[in-house]
């Protein structure tokens, strides 16, 4: 057996598989499925300072080989989330790391700050990239001088693992990226969803409420891996890699990219226990081929 | 109650008419879990490029005696096309069960009235023979474009008594479901419903103008089916909330629904 155990910036990973916020609730929600112990990392869904509705419905529409949403980052807030779900997700024996979102410096920074209190989650994720909010989100995500200023603001207020998470609608991400790393972020994960479209051409309407959606799934895999090879190559700070990945083959293309951890997403809702086979399956692939540790496979392809 | 993803094996897939499957899976390595009248499972789809997600199916019956799972298929994409077309001795991967489902009456002034339209008539006979159990009779109010377009009605005789229309009257009271005279002429305890929206609003408005408890069951369109994903939210009086772990049933109190 080999080593799988990765470390982002300082938080320990008993193997590289983690789950993406958004497609995997609280963890809770998988148990009957998962040993939710034997998963890397969770990244609970998207939590901001103040309780968000989301957009209305519909919020989802189904595309080939993948799906786009809308959901708008629809949360109870943070004092919700550490009064109320922190308790009965404390003490799920992995990595519970918090996905954070604002529509300000100040309110990402706050928010965080309350996350940083509890003891039991060791990171944050931090979402400069949600496609479906007007104010915040991915408005901070598509300029390197907004990701720095948002990063800025939060390192100041949490001195834990701080992950940051890109969006892939951007020119050119790598800069986002260096950045994010100049303002002290501890990895960056991506991608985000990439903007897209849906039109229901019988009722000549759009299929999604606010016309515009996120799109995840194995349709986005290629453009993900790319950008995770670019990155890894531009920043010094371990790059968590997702995106479209459906098998532990598709996790270990984004590790030789030079992703030290993945996350799964979209996948999560065809086969909820998912995870756990990718996790397998990538450590019969190193055993298959001699290496002791995933690290000797990160960003080994040129 | 514990979800199972489980390889389901198909017993039987027939088409009670055009557009339509019945389709009856096995549990070939157990029991089948148990199940709660107005819950739904989840299907995967394999072999057809668009549709990546699985397909929600509320369960039609359950027959644990011969370890029997019911589904009333309408097949209207390419991915229920491919369910409705599944092969006896074809395996089906399932989640199951999820949501919570209807209210189960009881008691011996219990007189529920349960009512549905087109593929909605699918969860109420699970939801009748499961009332029946308990000592409460139920009672169907079937409605449908026409006498072609009912399925099932010999099961569903075999749970209640079962009222029908048809909008074109060729079996039944002519009109809709909320024009029947069994309105008037039976008091109800309560309302399930289940079918097109616009006849469930309108059952709902029946019901609530006789001050009888109603619930209704959604389809919302689902991508996890599990409360992680919030794509399928319904806004109710407490916000958003997912169709397929609040719900698919609900009772029209909790809904914003203008009745």
């Amino acid at each position: 057996m080999a080593d799988l155990n990765v470390n982002i910036g300082g938080l320990s990973l008993k193997n590289p598989v983690m789950t993406a916020s958004g497609t995997f609730g609280y963890g809770l929600e998988y148990a009957d499925f998962v040993d939710l112990s034997q998963i890397g990392g969770i990244i609970v869904k998207g939590t901001t300072l103040e309780p968000r509705q989301g957009n209305p419905y519909p919020r989802m529409a189904e595309t080939p080989h993948g799906m786009l949403n809308c959901v708008g980052l629809q949360n109870k807030g943070v004092d919700y989330f550490c009064e109320h779900i922190y308790p009965t997700i404390k003490d799920i024996d992995t990595n519970m790391i918090v996905n954070v979102s604002g529509s300000s410096p100040e309110s990402y920074a706050e928010c965080a700050a309350h996350v940083d209190a509890l003891d039991k989650i060791p990171a944050i994720e931090l979402n400069i990239s949600c496609p479906n909010v007007k104010q915040g989100g991915m408005a901070f995500g598509v300029t390197a001088q907004g990701a720095a200023q948002v990063v800025k603001a939060v390192r100041k207020a949490y001195n834990k693992t701080l992950i940051v998470k890109l969006s892939p609608n951007v020119t050119d991400i790598c800069e986002i990226a260096r950045a994010v790393e100049a303002e002290g972020a501890d990895s960056v994960s991506l991608i985000n969803t990439l903007m897209g479209m849906s039109i229901d051409a019988e009722r000549r309407r759009r299929t999604l409420s606010i016309g515009t959606g996120g799109l995840s799934g194995p349709a986005v895999k290629p453009v993900a891996l790319r950008m995770v090879y670019q990155v890894a190559r531009a920043v010094k700070i371990p790059v968590i890699g997702l995106g479209g990945i459906s098998n532990a083959t598709d996790a270990l293309e984004f590790l030789l990219a030079g992703a030290s951890a993945i996350q799964i997403g979209t996948m999560n809702f065809v086969d909820p226990a998912v995870t756990v086979k990718v996790a397998q399956g990538i450590n019969e692939y190193l055993d298959r081929h001699g290496f002791k540790s995933v690290d000797d496979i990160v960003g080994i392809v040129d | 109650m514990k979800k199972y993803i489980l390889d389901l094996r198909v017993v039987s897939n027939e088409h009670p008419r055009a557009g339509y499957a019945l389709l009856k899976l096995t549990n070939p390595d157990g029991p089948m879990p148990e199940i709660a009248p107005g819950q739904f499972v989840q299907l995967a789809v394999s072999d057809s490029p668009s549709t990546m997600l699985r397909r929600p199916i509320s369960v039609h019956h359950v027959d644990y005696d011969s370890n029997q799972l019911w589904l009333l298929i309408h097949m209207i994409g390419e991915g229920t096309n491919k369910l409705g077309n599944l092969r006896p001795g074809d395996t089906v991967n399932t989640i199951v069960p999820l949501g919570k489902g209807f209210s189960l009456a009881s008691g011996s002034v219990a007189k529920p009235l349960l009512v549905g339209g087109g593929v909605g008539i699918a969860p109420l006979l699970y939801f009748g023979a499961k009332l029946k159990e308990q000592g409460v009779e139920p009672t169907f109010l079937l409605g449908a474009r026409s006498k072609d377009d009912l399925m099932q009605l010999d099961e569903f005789e075999k749970v209640g008594r079962v009222f029908l229309t048809t909008e074109d009257g060729s079996v039944g009271e002519k009109g809709f479901v909320t024009q029947h005279s069994i309105w008037n002429q039976e008091t109800f305890t309560s309302v399930h419903c289940c079918g097109p929206k616009p006849m469930m609003v309108a059952v709902a408005k029946v019901a609530k103008g006789k001050g009888v408890e109603c619930e209704v069951s959604l389809e919302n369109m689902m991508a996890c089916g599990l409360g992680a994903c919030l794509c399928c939210v319904e806004d109710t009086q407490q916000g958003n909330v997912c169709v397929c772990k609040e719900g698919p049933v609900f009772n029209i109190n909790e809904l914003k629904w203008l009745i």
